[in-house]
Order: C-alpha cells, then sequence, then structure tokens
C-alpha cells in the first residue's frame, strides 16, 4: 500500500523533501494510556459474560445500565420542543445556568452571592472548571505558585493544574491502617505549608478515598486555612450524590464562604445529572465587590478565549431547565437521592457479604463509613491485576471502586472475587 | 483571606467583537444593520437552525438507546471518522493509508488551541517556536498561538491597493522563512478578507512549502459555506495531502452545519505513517485529557447522523447551497445597486470576487466608524463585512449608507 501511495505521490510531482518529512514526528514518544479511562478500554475487550466494570466512574442503575434522569428527559423534550437556536454562547456561557449553579453551590444565605461578588464561567465539566481555575491562579494570584493535593486524589488533578503553570504539592489525607481520614496528619500538612499556597480540598465524596472529614473535622481545618492564609480551591463533583442532600453536601464550601475565605469552586453536573458526556459545569471566584468580580470576570474570558471561544450550549441548557423550573428541580432532588440511596445500600450489602458471609481476613468498616461513589477498598495493585485477569473484575489499580458498578446481580460475584483474592485463591 | 486577594486584577479589554454586538443590540434605530459576527442569518435577519439539523435533533432525542455516558477522550469515532473523510476525501491517502488521527474538539477555537499546543510540544521547531499567520487572519489566531507559547509572525496576504491577494508576498515570505517554519493557510473562504488563492496560486504554495520543507497549518471553518460545494472547498487541502506537505488540519462545524453554540469541531493530524500517527494520538489524548477530559456528545451526534446517513447527507448539503446560494446572491446584488445604480466610486469586482462569510470592502477606519456612528451599521474597523447580515430587506440602505461614506 505504501508502494503505491509513494508511486501515487511521485506521480502528481512529490518533491524528494517531502519524504524526510517522515522526520516530523520522529521525537514523538507514545503516551501512556489514561488509567482511569483505560480500565473500561480492558473491560470492553473483555468477553466474559460474567465481568464487572468498577473502574469509571459513572452511575449505573440496578440492572447495570447508565441512567439518564428522567427530569433531565424531560427537561430534553422541553427543550427540543422549544426549538432553541444554536448561536453562540457568551464566552461565559449561558448566564441563567451559572447564575442557577451558583445558588445550588452557595446557598441563597450566602453574603457574596447576595452582594453580586461571585465571578462564574460556565466550563467544560469538572475538569474544564479545574483547568480554568489553574490558568488563572498561575497568572493572577499573587502569591504562590504551589498548590497542595490530597494524597490520595483523583488522578487528573495533577496533570491539570502541573499544565496550569502550577507546582503540584501532596497533603497527607488517607491513612492506610484506619483506611480512614489521616486527620493529624492532615493538620500537620498544612500547617507546615509555606503561607498563602493554594490548598485543593474535594467538598464532599473524596475521590478516590470515599473518605470525607466530618463537619467538625472542617470546621478545624477552616481554621488552620485561615491561620495559615491558605487558598482554597474547592472541586465539588459529587454535590447530592453524596449523602442525597444537596445542601448537605455543600457544608464545607459554605462554612467556609461563611468564615469569609474567599474560595475558588469548581463544580460538575456530570454526576448529579447524569450529564457526563454532555460537559456541564462551572467555574466560579469569591470576590471582594461587584467591582472586582467585573475585572475577574474580564480576565477569565482571556482564558477562555484562546481554548475553546465559548461552551457547549445544549447540557447548560438541560441544567437551566431543571434548575429553573420548580417541578423538575424537585424531581430532580428526588432522582440524586435515589441515586445516592443505592450506592448507600450496595456498601451495605457489600459490608455485610464480606464480614458477616464470607468472613475475609481485614477490617470492611470503611465500606459503609465511606460515602459517594467511590470506595478505596484496601486492595492492592496485585489484588487488583489478579481481580482483572482470573475473575474478570476490573477497578483502578489503586483499588478504588465505583459503588455505583454493583448491584444485586453481581455483588454476590464481585464479593467472592475479593474474598477469593485477599485469601489468594484466585 | 484577606479580600485583597485579587485587588491587583486587571480589568481585561472586552472582546471587540462581541462588543460591536453589544452595541448593536443597544441601539434603537430601526434601520440599524449588523454586519460584525460572522454568523449566517437568514433573510429576515433571523439565526437558521437548517432543516437537517432540526430532523437529527428529533432523530436523537426519540432514540431511546442513547444515553449521556462519557466520550472517549478523542471523541465519538463515527463523528471524527466521517469528519476526516469529509474534509479529506474518502480516497485520500491519509485515510487509506490509516495515518490520520483525528480528534473531536471544542469547534474550530480548540481545534486551533490543541493543535498549536501539540505543535508547541512536539513539533522540531527550528529557533524560537513561531508560526507564521496571514495579515490579516482571525483575531483569535494571535491569542491562540501566544498562549501556548508560539509566537506569531506576519506573512503578507492581503493588498489593500488591488483588495486581492498580494501573491508575490506571500511566496516571498514562504521563500524567506527558515526551512521549517509552521504556516497558517485558510483552506477556503478567508477570515476576514474573502480573498483566496487560485488553485495556480495554491500550487506555487505547495511547491515552495515542499522545497523548504515548512508545515501546513489548516483552518477550515467554511467548508461548503464558501463555494457551496463541500469537494470544491476541501480542494487546497486535499491537493497538500497528495504532494506529501506535513500538516494538520483544523476543522468546524459551527458555520457550514449551523451548530455555532454546539462546539462541533475536529483536529486531524496526517503524519507521514500509520506508526507515527499511533504515536500522535496518544499524546492528543494525553493534552485533551488535562483540558476537557473528553469532547461534548450532543453536537457530535448532530453531525455524525448527517454525514454517515445518505438521506440526510443530501439534505445537508441543500441547505448548504441555501446558505451559500443567498450569500452569493448579496454580493451580487451589492454589487449591482454600487456599480449599475448608485455609481459609487471605485472598483468594486471584489464584493463578488471574495467568498464566503466575509468581505473586506476597502474602506478605511475612519469610514468603517462614519457608517457604525451615522448609519447604524455595525462593522469591524477593518471594513469587513458580514455578508450574512445583508438581506434583501436591508441591503439597498446599507449599499446607500456605503455610498455615503466613500464619497465622504
Amino acid at each position: 500500500m505504501l508502494a503505491t501511495a509513494l508511486s501515487r505521490r511521485a506521480a502528481v510531482g512529490v518533491n524528494a523533501n517531502a519524504l524526510r518529512s517522515l522526520s516530523t514526528w520522529a521525537n514523538v514518544v507514545a503516551g501512556p494510556p489514561d488509567p482511569i479511562l483505560g480500565v473500561t478500554e480492558a473491560f470492553k475487550a473483555d468477553q466474559d459474560p460474567r465481568k464487572i466494570n468498577l473502574g469509571v466512574g459513572a452511575y449505573r442503575d440496578g440492572n447495570g445500565k447508565p441512567y439518564v434522569l428522567p427530569s433531565v428527559k424531560k427537561a430534553e423534550e422541553i427543550l427540543t420542543a422549544s426549538k432553541p437556536d444554536k448561536e453562540y454562547l457568551p464566552i461565559t456561557g449561558l448566564a441563567e445556568f451559572t447564575k442557577r449553579a451558583a445558588l445550588l453551590a452557595y446557598g441563597a444565605d450566602s453574603a457574596p452571592l447576595k452582594d453580586g461578588a461571585i465571578s462564574i464561567t460556565q466550563s467544560i465539566s469538572g475538569t474544564g472548571a479545574l483547568r480554568i481555575g489553574g490558568e488563572f491562579l498561575a497568572r493572577h494570584y499573587p502569591h504562590s505558585k504551589a498548590i497542595y493535593l490530597p494524597v490520595p486524589s483523583w488522578g487528573n488533578h495533577t496533570p491539570i493544574f502541573a499544565d496550569s503553570g502550577l507546582e503540584v504539592r501532596g497533603y497527607r489525607y488517607f491513612d492506610k491502617k484506619t483506611v480512614g481520614l489521616d486527620f493529624e496528619g492532615l493538620k500537620a500538612d498544612l500547617r507546615a505549608a509555606p503561607e498563602q499556597s493554594i490548598v485543593l480540598l474535594h467538598a464532599c465524596a473524596h475521590n478516590p478515598t470515599g473518605v470525607d472529614p466530618t463537619q467538625a473535622q472542617w470546621a478545624e481545618i477552616s481554621d488552620i486555612v485561615k491561620e495559615r492564609k491558605l487558598f482554597p480551591f474547592f472541586d465539588m463533583a459529587y454535590q447530592g450524590f453524596a449523602s442525597g442532600d444537596t445542601a448537605r453536601d455543600a457544608f464545607a464550601l459554605r462554612h467556609f464562604v461563611a468564615e469569609g475565605h474567599q474560595v475558588a469552586l469548581a463544580q460538575s453536573f456530570a454526576k448529579n445529572m447524569g450529564l457526563y458526556g454532555e460537559r456541564v459545569g462551572a467555574f466560579s471566584l469569591v470576590t471582594a465587590d461587584p467591582a472586582e468580580k467585573a475585572r475577574v470576570d474580564s480576565q477569565l474570558k482571556i482564558v477562555i478565549r484562546p481554548m475553546y471561544s465559548n461552551p457547549p450550549v445544549h447540557g447548560a441548557l438541560i441544567a437551566n431547565t431543571i434548575l429553573g423550573d420548580k417541578a423538575l428541580y424537585t424531581q430532580w432532588e428526588g432522582e440524586v437521592k435515589g441515586m445516592a440511596d443505592r450506592i448507600i445500600s450496595m456498601r451495605e450489602k457489600l459490608y455485610n457479604a464480606l464480614t458477616h458471609d464470607l468472613k475475609t481476613p481485614g477490617e470492611w468498616g470503611h465500606i459503609k463509613s465511606q460515602i459517594g461513589m467511590f470506595s478505596f477498598t484496601g486492595l492492592t495493585p496485585d489484588h487488583t491485576k489478579v481481580l482483572a485477569q482470573k475473575a474478570h473484575v476490573y477497578m483502578t489499580s489503586n483499588g478504588r471502586i465505583s459503588m455505583a458498578g454493583l448491584n444485586d446481580s453481581n455483588i454476590d460475584y464481585f464479593a467472592e472475587s475479593v474474598n477469593a483474592a485477599v485469601k489468594g485463591n484466585l | 483571606m484577606s479580600a485583597e486577594t485579587w485587588q491587583d486584577v486587571p480589568l481585561a479589554p472586552p472582546d471587540s467583537i462581541f462588543q460591536l454586538t453589544a452595541s448593536y443590540k443597544a441601539d434603537t434605530f430601526e434601520k440599524k444593520v449588523n454586519l460584525g459576527v460572522g454568523a449566517y442569518r437568514d433573510d429576515d435577519n433571523k439565526p437558521w437552525v437548517l432543516p437537517v439539523v432540526q430532523k437529527a435533533s428529533e432523530l436523537i432525542l426519540k432514540d431511546t438507546s442513547l444515553d449521556h455516558e462519557y466520550l472517549p477522550i478523542t471523541g465519538l469515532a463515527s463523528y471524527t471518522t466521517a469528519a476526516a473523510k469529509l474534509i479529506l476525501g474518502a480516497s485520500s491517502p491519509a485515510i487509506q493509508e490509516q495515518r490520520t488521527v483525528s480528534v473531536q474538539t471544542i469547534s474550530g477555537t480548540g481545534a486551533n488551541h490543541l493543535g498549536a499546543l501539540f505543535l508547541s510540544r512536539f513539533y522540531k521547531w527550528n529557533g524560537a517556536p513561531q508560526v507564521y499567520l496571514s495579515k490579516p487572519t482571525w483575531a483569535n489566531h494571535h491569542a491562540i498561538f501566544k498562549n501556548v507559547g508560539i509566537e506569531p509572525v506576519d506573512y503578507p496576504y492581503y493588498d489593500p491597493k488591488t483588495i486581492g491577494l498580494d501573491f508575490d508576498g506571500f511566496i516571498g515570505s514562504l521563500q524567506n522563512a527558515p526551512e521549517r517554519s509552521v504556516f497558517l493557510l485558510h483552506a477556503c473562504a478567508h477570515n476576514p478578507t474573502g480573498v483566496d488563492p487560485t488553485e495556480e496560486q495554491w500550487k506555487g504554495v505547495a511547491d515552495v512549502m515542499l522545497a523548504k520543507k515548512h508545515y501546513a497549518f489548516f483552518d477550515c471553518a467554511y467548508q461548503g459555506f464558501a463555494s457551496g460545494d463541500l469537494d470544491k472547498d476541501a480542494w487546497a487541502v486535499r491537493y497538500f495531502v497528495d504532494r506529501g506537505v506535513a500538516l494538520l488540519v483544523c476543522q468546524s462545524f459551527a458555520k457550514n452545519a449551523g451548530l455555532y453554540g454546539e462546539r462541533v469541531g475536529a483536529l486531524h493530524v496526517v503524519p507521514p505513517s500509520k506508526e507515527a500517527a499511533e504515536r500522535v494520538k496518544s499524546q492528543l489524548s494525553v493534552l485533551q485529557r488535562s483540558e476537557i477530559s473528553n469532547p461534548p456528545t450532543y453536537g457530535a451526534r448532530v453531525v455524525s447522523l448527517i454525514l454517515n446517513d445518505g438521506i440526510l447527507f443530501e439534505e445537508w448539503k441543500a441547505d448548504i447551497r441555501t446558505m451559500a446560494g443567498r450569500i452569493i446572491a448579496m454580493r451580487k446584488e451589492l454589487f449591482r445597486l454600487l456599480t449599475e445604480e448608485l455609481h459609487t466610486p471605485g472598483n468594486w469586482e471584489h464584493i463578488i470576487n471574495q467568498i464566503g462569510m466575509f468581505s473586506f470592502t476597502g474602506i478605511n477606519a475612519g469610514q468603517s466608524k462614519q457608517l457604525v456612528e451615522e448609519a447604524h451599521v455595525y462593522l469591524t474597523g477593518n471594513g469587513r463585512i458580514s455578508m450574512a447580515g445583508l438581506n434583501t430587506k436591508n441591503i439597498r440602505y446599507f449599499a446607500e449608507s456605503l455610498d455615503k461614506v466613500v464619497r465622504g
């Protein structure tokens, strides 16, 4: 085929130099496959009927199927019937949507919200919000280029912030021994961080561990952040999804704002509205006053315009339709609670299966105490490897499972496979 | 956490095009005309959702098998494959030899950005990273490249004396640039001038690019929209692929499918081998992952449906001809009014020779300002008009207003 192509090109007068352009990308090495999205690739390739995908964090219903929220379906019908045009959104997105997104996150009583001091832009879901935030901080945060991430954190946080031009560091978070929060380590590391460093905080349902601070612990963290003048950057990808209650899941964010912190917030509607692929999110900053908000707005636009000009409209219209309609909003809240409840029931079941039925070695209480989509099982990379190869059970190599991938039909097989892996019998 | 965190953030200047639109919206003058932003309008000056797009949207809504799951990092495969065929041609050696890397992007801007970012990381620069941009070019090109650390350099393109192409200047720049320079080329319907090279001229450009081992960064935002014919508008890109010029193509469905706000685009990189394509794809994925993770589903589904269904594809072509046809009719009518009725001083051939959404009228900044302030006709200071803003109801008013400022 190459010979024919070359002779064809010779026929149209190809200069020998063109072939030397074979060297243009000679120095490009193969990039690594994405560790999270790569799990789904491996799962898809597997033909075994018992296979389970506990990799990527996308909700599945009780039948293991993707779940299009009925409120979303309804919103789409209303939307399509209204025959919207496809005109460009402003750089910062659909204004009605971002206004409502801010209200959902910060709450109606939020002082900066009422003062018109929150600068907000629509973003390409949570990833886009984090990236806009990273770029903005790298350019305009005057005091530091260092951002502290909990250890561990979502894998993509590191490249997002590094590529934005920030220096990524870590603070202790997960305690392997207790399979819970290393609160003393967290406090010590935040106290030791240089003043005015940036600190990334998972607002709720920590990814990948599922371990969240208690409200009392959040209050302590807020005090330390104040003490060290750290800049809090909240990543909230699971509001409503964690406890089933959107206000409750926003506690940490709202507490910090009430305490006077000027925060940054990355918000995603991928999980709580099931809008994953439509890429619906928002990035916001608490500023001092409307005049400062206007200046910050103008600089956010400077970040966004040369990257992608303006965000996609379809998903934002769906989210806006739901948030703006009382009945749909209430319906949506119920559906979010439904998803959260199913996950909580799977946690219960898995805990009971491992502890009472199979008597699997180890302590499994963390399965129940952890919150949200993910659970850090405590399984080792070797365990996860053998689980994939022998049991056709897929999860990321750090032992994180997406609870949403479990259901009544596969939970027993999963528990048995874990049991066998831990005992070394797989 | 004191309130002074953002106190030093300076106010950035607003985007000039969006500001123009804002001024237009605020204007209460009855006969106001908006010739600013490049979005198609129908003869009633309304946004036009293509009938085929409306049809596709309804099909998507009815399809109960569709969910909102994440797309792969590089996007919807049925979309990117079809999009590559559309611009490169199904029989292209790039496609036959499986060495096209296609990534779904946030429309044309996203493709330009990803392409620029990829070059900034992996291109074997001959000296400091630079990109040659036509003088003039779409304003955002400058910002896109600067943003990733590539310094823009102008190459001669538009000749204000002829209101046409400065071909000698263009070729001279290609010849004088250091070997392996990167040149941004508008595939068709040059923005903002509407001045395109002829096929002969494109051949001349390709000759020099091969001799100098330059890299072609094609930006194709108007395929089909320029002449009304998809294949004709893709000629330059396909010719360059056939000649073996190293290249990438940025593709947008904002205009030709009227999907502006849905952000449907693609980046196609064409390395010399399938093996290189695999490596390039893996690195593009890494870059995409740390910015957006994966691209938006909706618009890609609409375009995929249209491109992969024989009937819908024909309907789309007809809708494109409607848009391109109306614009060509406006060009002819404006030319007629200026030359046959008003006898406006000057040569107005460029109105019918230029191609696509925009026309560089040839008037200066002062005259453009006058048009805005006195006639409530909104256009950019470089004399660029969006032909799509003209219609049978306002074209006479525009012609008369233009005539007035030309006469002084």
